[in-house]
C-alpha cells in the first residue's frame, strides 16, 4: 500500500501544527519521523491514523483520497497507531479490551478472540497473560497488545509513538524483532516517531524530519547523525558545560527504608545525598523511584525505616510540614498536581509565599509576581490565568513558585514535553540553585538526561534499587542493564 | 418467630425492594456511560404521580407505567442534552430537577391525593411457586418483582457479555480510547442516560401502582437519593447493587419487626435506620477504615478482598468529552 | 452569532421570562386564569405591609443561609446539608430559650451562639465524613439532614412537648424574654438584619481579601494541586463546613425565635434547598445573591397566598422559581458553547476510590 500526504494543514488557535506537510510512504518499508517537541509529528500522525481531522489536505491510500471519521475507520482502511500511552482501558480484562472495537455480532466470543490472541502473540514473540487486567500489565505488555489488536483489525500501515520510552531492554528487543519482520516478511510499512537519533539509525531505511510544522529534510539510512540533527533543530545546540560543584553536608539520608502501597512494596532503600548534589533515579515507570520521591516529600509515609533530612528526623512528617521545612516537589502533572488552571499567576505566587498575612497584599503581590515574571522569563502577565500559559512557561512558573532557598528539590519528569533549549534553560536553572545549597533528586524516564546532569545515579527495577553510581562512570548501556534488572 | 413468618417477611422484603432494584439497575447504567443522574428522588416523585394520574384516568396499569418511563425519560434528556451538548454541570442539573420534580409533582397530583386506583395483581407462577422456600419467594410475586429480576441478571449479561454493553463500559472509564475503537461516546451516553431514566420511571410508578398505592404529596421522597446510593455501594454492577437493595429493605423490614416487638423504643431509632445505614454502606465502600481491616486480614484474602469490599467509578464518570 | 448577542445583551430577562411562560402554561391546563394567579401572588408579597414585612422576614434567613453556602461552594462543597445545619441551628436556640433564664438581651446572644455551634457542629459532620470517611458530601448532607428532621419531631412530641400535651406542632411557646424583639406586629426582626449584614460583610472580607479565601478558591477549583500548593483540603473543608453551618444555624435561630415562637416540625421550610437555589441563580456572585433571595422570598410568600386564593397548591412557587434556575444552568453559560472546555470533573463519586 502506498500512503501519500498532500499540503497537510492543522492549526490550534495561532499555532501552525502543521504548515502544509507532503510526505509519501511506500510498502515493505520503515521510516522515521524525527523532529523535536513541537515539531508537529504528533499531530500529522494523529490526522494520519484518523484521530483528528485536518484542516486542510489530502490522505491518499493507493492514489484514492479518504477522510476518516475516527481510528476506527482508519483501522477499517489499514492504519493503526500505537500511542506512547496505548489507547486501552485499564480496568477491563485483556480480552475485553482486545474485542472492543471488532465487529462480531452481540454476543461476545471470548472464546475466538483467546485463539486469534494466542496466535497472534506466539508469531511474534510476545507472551501474554489472557487472565489479567490491564491495568496490572507493564507498559511494554499494553504496546504488544495494542500492536496485535492493530494486526488482528488489518492494519497495513503502523504508526508507533516514542514506542521505547518506558519499554524494558528485552521488551525493546522483542520489538525491534517485529517491526523487521513486519516491514521484511509481511510487508507492511512501519512509521517511527521518535527523538532517539540512535534507534532510528538502527531500525529505518528512510526518515523524515520536521521542524515547526514543515518538512525540513529526509534522507536514506544510513546517514550522518550531525546532519540528522542539523536538520531537526538548524545547528547543533551547544550544551552547556556542567560546572564542577564541591559537595557540601548531608542532606538527605535514608536508612532502611520501606514503602508499600497496594501495587508496589520497596525496601532496603540506603542513601545519603549531600547538598549541592544533583542525584538522579533512573528506571522503568513503575518501578519505585517516585514512592522514593514521594516519601522524601512527605506525599507518602514509609512503613519502616527513617529518614533525615538536613539531621532532622523527618520520617513521619507531612507534605505540607516539609514544604515549611525547606522541601518541595514539582511534579510531572503541570496542570493535574501543580497549577490551578482558573487562578490567576499572582494568586499562584500569593499561595506559594512561605509568610503569610491574614489580608492579601495584592498590590505588593503583583509586583512580586511581575519580577517573578521577568527572572523566569515567563510569556503572560500577573492577570493571566494559568491555564492560559503553553506547557513550556507553565514549567517556568512552577519553578519560579519554588521559594529559596531550598533544602531539597524533588522533581518528577522535569523535562518532559519540553525541547532541548527549553529544557538546557531549566537545568540552568536548577543548577543555580544547586549552589545555593539545595539537593536535588529527579527521576527520568531518558537516560540520556540522567546520565548527563546528575552527579550520581541510583537505577530502579521492579522495586529494587542498585548500588550508586558515579555518572561520569557509568554509560547508557550500563544503566540499561541495570533497569533490565541485571543487577 | 417460625418460619412460615420468616418467609412472608423476606418475600415482603423482595417486593418491597423491587423497585429500588430497578431505579438502581437504570441507574447503574447511566453512570457506566459516565454521566451521573442526581435528579432520582424528583424523577421518581414524578414518574409516581404520573403513573398513578394516567392509570386511573385510563383505567390501565400498563398505560400508567408507560407514561411514567416517559417522565424518567423526559428527566434524563435534560440532564444528558445540558451535559452533552451544552456543557454544563451534571451535578447542578440534577439537583434543581430534583426539587422541580418534587414541587411538580405535588403541584400537578394536588387533586389526586389519597384516592384510590389501580394496581398491580398478584400473579403467581404456576408450579414454580410450590417449591420449598424459594416458591414463595420469588415466584409468588406480582409482575413488577418478576420484572425487577430479570432485569438485574439481563443487565449484567448486558454489561459483560455483549458488544454494546462493552461499548458502554468503555465510554465511561475512557472516552477518548473508546472514541478510537469506533464507539460514538456522546450517543452512547444519551441512549443510556435515557434508557436508565426510562427504569427510574418505570421504579416510581411501581411504588405507586404497587407498593404504597395511590399518591400522596412527597410520596416516594428519599428513595431517589437511597438509589443513588445503592449504586456506589453496589459498586456499579447490578447483581451487587440488586443485593445493596434488598439489603436496604431487610434493614426497614427489620425495623418494623422490631418495632412490633419493643414498642417502647421511640419511634426515632427506627426512622433513623435507612440513612443511619447510608452513611454506614458507603463509609465501608470508600473510606481507609476499609483499607485497614483489609491490610489486617491474610495476604491471600487480600486481593479478592479488596475488589469485593472497595468499589471504584467508571473513570470518566461526569466527565464530558469533546468529540473533534 | 447575533443571536448569542442579543441573548446576551438582554440576558438577565430571559429566565424569568421562560419560567412566567411555563407557569402559564401549567397554569392554563389547570384551568386557572394566569393573571389572577399571578395577581393573587404579588398581592401576597406586598399587598400590605404586614405581608410585605413577612417578605423580609423570610429573606433574612435564606440569605444567612445562601451567604453562608457562598463559602463552601468556593471550596467546591456540594453543602446540601444546609437544610439539617439551620435546623440543627433552631434546635439549639430553643434550647436555651427553654432552659436558661437570663435577661433579654443576654439570652438572645447566648441562642445565637449556641445556634452557631449547633449549626457548626452539624455541618462539621458532614466534613468529617468526608474527608475522613471519603462520603460524599452530597450523601453526607442528605442523611444528616433526615436525622436533623427526626430530632426535631421527636423533641417536639416528646421531652419539649407543650404542657397541654403534644400536638406535633410545635414545642412549648419560648419565653418572651427569648424572642427576638419584632417590628410592627410583623414576623421581621431588624436586629436579623444587622446580623446578615455582618454576615454577608464577612463572607465578602473572607472570599475576595483574604488568604484563607484564596486557598478555598484554589481547592474549590483544583484540589489535587491545592494540596501542592499547600493547602491542606481536609483543614479548609472543615474550616469552611464550620463557616457555613454557623451561620445556617443563625438562619435557624432567627426562625425559631422571630418567624416562630417555638420549634416547629417544618422549622427550616425548605429554606436551606433554596438557598442552594438561590446561589445556583446567582451564578455564585456575591452580590447578586441578596437580590435573588429577596425576589424568592417575594415569590414564595406570595404563593401561600395563591394557595389560599384560589386553591392551587402553594408549591408553585417552587416551580417558579426552580425553572429559572434551571433555565439559568442550561443556559447561563454561553461562552461554554463556543470555548472548548477543559474536562470537568464531579467528584460525587470520585472520593469512593
Amino acid at each position: 500500500m502506498r500512503i501519500e500526504l498532500r499540503q497537510i494543514r492543522k492549526s490550534f488557535g495561532p499555532v501552525k501544527a502543521n504548515d502544509g506537510i507532503d510526505l509519501i510512504f511506500e510498502g515493505g518499508k520503515i521510516y522515521g519521523l524525527l523532529g523535536e517537541n513541537g515539531a508537529g509529528k504528533s499531530t500529522l500522525m494523529k490526522i494520519l491514523s484518523g484521530y483528528q481531522p485536518p484542516d486542510s489536505g489530502e490522505i491518499l491510500l493507493d492514489s484514492h483520497s479518504k477522510s476518516f471519521k475516527s481510528p476506527a475507520d482508519a483501522l477499517k482502511n489499514g492504519i493503526g497507531m500505537v500511542y506512547q500511552d496505548p489507547h486501552d482501558f485499564p480496568p477491563f480484562t485483556i480480552l475485553d479490551n482486545y474485542l472492543l472495537g471488532k465487529d462480531t455480532g452481540l454476543v461476545l466470543d471470548f472464546k475466538d478472540a483467546r485463539k486469534e490472541l494466542t496466535e497472534l502473540a506466539s508469531r511474534y514473540g510476545f507472551e501474554v497473560d489472557l487472565g489479567a487486567i490491564i491495568d496490572n500489565l507493564s507498559l511494554g505488555e499494553r504496546q504488544q497488545l495494542e500492536l496485535i489488536r492493530l494486526l488482528a483489525g488489518g492494519a497495513q500501515l503502523l504508526i508507533l509513538d516514542e514506542p521505547t520510552t518506558g519499554i524494558s531492554a528485552e521488551q525493546k528487543v522483542l520489538l525491534f524483532e517485529s517491526i523487521h519482520r513486519l516491514a521484511k516478511e509481511e510487508g507492511k510499512t512501519l512509521i517511527l516517531v521518535s527523538h532517539k537519533l540512535d534507534e532510528v539509525q538502527e531500525l529505518c531505511d528512510y526518515v523524515f524530519i520536521l521542524r515547526r510544522g514543515q518538512l525540513v529534510g529526509e534522507s536514506e539510512i544510513p546517514c550522518q547523525t550531525s546532519s540528522l540533527v542539523e536538520m531537526m533543530f538548524g545547528q547543533v545546540p551547544s550544551r552547556s558545560e556542567r560546572s564542577s560543584f564541591i559537595l557540601g553536608e548531608p542532606a538527605v539520608q535514608l536508612k532502611n527504608l520501606k514503602i508499600s502501597t497496594y501495587r508496589l512494596t520497596i525496601e532496603d532503600i540506603n542513601l545519603t545525598i549531600q547538598s549541592g548534589e544533583v542525584f538522579g533515579f533512573a528506571g522503568l515507570e513503575g518501578s519505585g523511584q517516585k514512592l522514593v520521591l514521594q516519601a522524601c516529600a512527605g506525599i507518602l509515609h514509609p512503613e519502616a525505616g527513617q529518614m533525615l533530612i538536613n539531621g532532622t528526623d523527618t520520617t513521619v512528617w507531612s507534605f505540607h510540614k516539609l514544604q515549611k521545612f525547606g522541601v518541595a516537589y514539582v511534579s510531572a502533572g503541570r496542570i493535574e498536581e501543580g497549577l490551578v488552571g482558573d487562578l490567576s499567576l499572582t494568586e499562584h505566587v500569593i499561595l506559594s509565599l512561605p509568610e503569610h498575612k491574614f489580608l492579601v497584599d495584592w498590590k505588593g503581590s503583583r509586583t512580586e509576581t511581575q519580577i517573578r515574571i521577568e527572572k523566569y522569563q515567563i510569556v503572560g502577565r500577573p492577570d493571566t490565568m494559568a491555564a492560559e500559559l503553553s506547557g513550556g512557561n507553565q514549567q517556568r512558573l512552577l519553578f519560579a513558585l519554588l521559594n529559596t532557598p531550598l533544602r531539597l528539590l524533588l522533581l518528577e519528569h522535569p523535562t518532559r514535553g519540553l525541547d532541548v533549549r527549553s529544557a538546557d534553560w531549566i537545568w540552568q536553572l536548577l543548577y543555580q540553585r544547586r549552589e545555593e545549597g539545595t539537593a536535588i533528586i529527579f527521576m527520568s524516564a531518558d537516560l540520556d538526561e540522567i546520565i548527563e546532569r546528575s552527579d550520581r545515579i541510583a537505577v530502579f527495577s521492579g522495586g529494587k534499587m542498585s548500588h550508586v553510581v558515579e555518572a561520569h562512570k557509568t554509560s547508557v548501556d550500563e544503566c540499561g542493564h541495570l533497569i533490565g534488572g541485571q543487577l | 418467630m417460625n418460619n412460615a413468618e420468616l418467609i412472608i417477611i423476606f418475600s415482603s422484603i423482595i417486593l418491597q425492594a423491587s423497585p429500588l432494584i430497578i431505579a438502581v439497575c437504570g441507574e447503574t447504567i447511566t453512570e457506566r456511560s459516565g454521566v451521573i443522574n442526581l435528579s432520582l428522588d424528583g424523577t421518581m416523585l414524578m414518574a409516581a404521580m404520573t403513573g398513578f394520574v394516567v392509570a386511573l384516568k385510563s383505567n390501565n396499569v400498563w398505560v400508567g407505567f408507560l407514561s411514567a418511563a416517559v417522565v424518567g425519560m423526559v428527566f434524563a434528556l435534560i440532564i444528558a442534552f445540558g451535559s452533552i451538548r451544552l456543557k454544563q454541570n451534571q451535578v447542578a442539573i440534577g439537583f434543581v430537577l430534583t426539587l422541580l420534580g418534587d414541587d411538580l409533582s405535588s403541584f400537578l397530583g394536588q387533586n389526586f391525593t389519597r384516592i384510590p386506583g389501580p394496581f398491580i395483581k398478584k400473579l403467581a407462577i404456576p408450579v414454580l411457586k410450590d417449591i420449598p422456600i424459594l416458591g414463595p419467594l420469588f415466584f409468588d410475586q406480582n409482575l413488577v418483582v418478576y420484572f425487577a429480576l430479570i432485569l438485574v441478571v439481563f443487565t449484567w449479561w448486558f454489561m459483560f457479555r455483549t458488544r454494546p454493553g462493552l461499548q458502554l463500559r468503555a465510554a465511561g472509564e475512557r472516552p477518548a480510547a473508546a472514541f478510537s475503537r469506533g464507539v460514538g461516546v456522546n450517543r452512547v451516553r444519551y441512549l443510556y442516560t435515557i434508557l436508565g431514566g426510562a427504569l427510574v420511571g418505570i421504579a416510581g410508578a411501581s411504588y405507586s401502582l404497587n407498593i404504597k398505592l395511590g399518591w400522596s404529596d412527597g410520596h416516594t421522597r428519599g428513595l431517589g437519593w437511597i438509589a443513588l446510593a445503592i449504586v456506589i455501594f453496589g459498586g456499579w454492577s447490578p447483581i451487587r447493587g440488586a443485593f445493596g437493595a434488598i439489603l436496604f429493605g431487610a434493614t426497614k423490614s427489620l425495623a418494623t419487626v422490631l418495632q412490633r416487638r419493643y414498642p417502647e423504643v421511640s419511634v426515632v431509632a427506627f426512622n433513623s435506620i435507612p440513612w443511619i445505614m447510608m452513611i454506614a454502606v458507603l463509609l465501608l465502600v470508600s473510606s481507609q477504615f476499609t483499607d485497614w481491616l483489609i491490610s489486617v486480614m491474610p495476604r491471600r484474602l487480600q486481593r479478592p478482598l479488596h475488589q469485593l469490599l472497595k468499589v471504584s467509578p467508571p473513570m470518566a464518570l461526569g466527565t464530558i468529552f469533546e468529540e473533534d | 452569532m447575533n443571536f448569542s448577542k442579543w441573548l446576551r445583551v438582554s440576558w438577565p430577562v430571559v429566565p424569568i421570562l421562560a419560567s412566567l411562560i411555563f407557569t402559564t402554561v401549567l397554569l392554563l391546563g389547570f384551568g386557572a386564569n394566569p393573571i389572577e394567579s399571578f395577581q393573587a401572588m404579588i398581592e401576597g408579597s406586598f399587598g400590605d405591609r404586614s405581608k410585605t414585612l413577612s417578605v423580609l422576614a423570610f429573606w433574612i434567613p435564606m440569605l444567612l443561609a445562601s451567604t453562608g453556602l457562598l463559602v463552601t461552594f468556593t471550596a467546591g462543597l456540594w453543602n446540601i446539608g444546609v437544610e439539617g445545619q439551620i435546623i440543627m441551628g433552631a434546635v439549639a436556640a430553643s434550647w436555651v430559650a427553654l432552659k436558661v433564664t437570663a435577661p433579654s438581651p443576654l439570652l438572645i446572644g447566648m441562642e445565637i451562639l449556641a445556634a452557631m455551634a449547633g449549626g457548626g457542629l452539624w455541618a462539621a459532620i458532614v466534613g468529617v465524613l468526608k474527608t475522613r470517611g471519603r462520603v460524599h458530601e452530597i450523601f453526607g448532607g442528605l442523611a444528616l439532614n433526615n436525622l436533623a428532621i427526626i430530632l426535631t419531631n421527636y423533641l417536639i412530641s416528646g421531652p419539649w412537648q407543650p404542657p397541654e400535651g403534644g400536638t406535633f406542632r410545635g414545642t412549648q411557646p419560648f419565653q418572651e424574654a427569648a424572642l427576638l424583639p419584632r417590628f410592627a406586629e410583623s414576623r421581621f426582626s431588624p436586629i436579623s438584619l444587622v446580623f446578615v449584614i455582618i454576615a454577608f460583610g464577612l463572607v465578602l472580607l473572607s472570599l475576595s481579601g483574604t488568604y484563607w479565601g484564596l486557598k478555598l478558591k484554589a481547592l474549590g477549583k483544583n484540589p489535587r494541586s491545592a494540596f501542592f500548593l499547600g493547602v491542606s483540603s481536609e483543614r479548609e473543608t472543615i474550616l469552611a463546613m464550620l463557616f457555613c453551618g454557623a451561620l445556617a444555624g443563625i438562619a435557624g435561630a432567627v426562625r425559631v425565635l422571630s418567624w416562630f415562637d417555638s420549634l416547629r416540625q417544618s422549622i427550616s421550610g425548605g429554606i436551606g434547598y433554596l438557598a442552594l437555589l438561590v446561589v445556583m441563580l446567582a451564578m455564585f456572585r456575591i452580590f447578586w445573591v441578596p437580590i435573588i433571595a429577596f425576589f424568592f422570598s417575594a415569590v414564595l410568600n406570595g404563593s401561600i397566598t395563591l394557595q389560599l386564593r384560589t386553591q392551587l397548591h402553594s408549591s408553585l412557587g417552587g416551580i417558579l422559581t426552580g425553572v429559572m434556575v434551571l433555565f439559568v444552568l442550561l443556559f447561563g453559560n454561553l461562552n461554554a458553547l463556543r470555548r472548548k472546555r477543559t474536562e470537568e470533573n464531579v467528584e460525587i463519586v470520585d472520593e469512593q476510590r
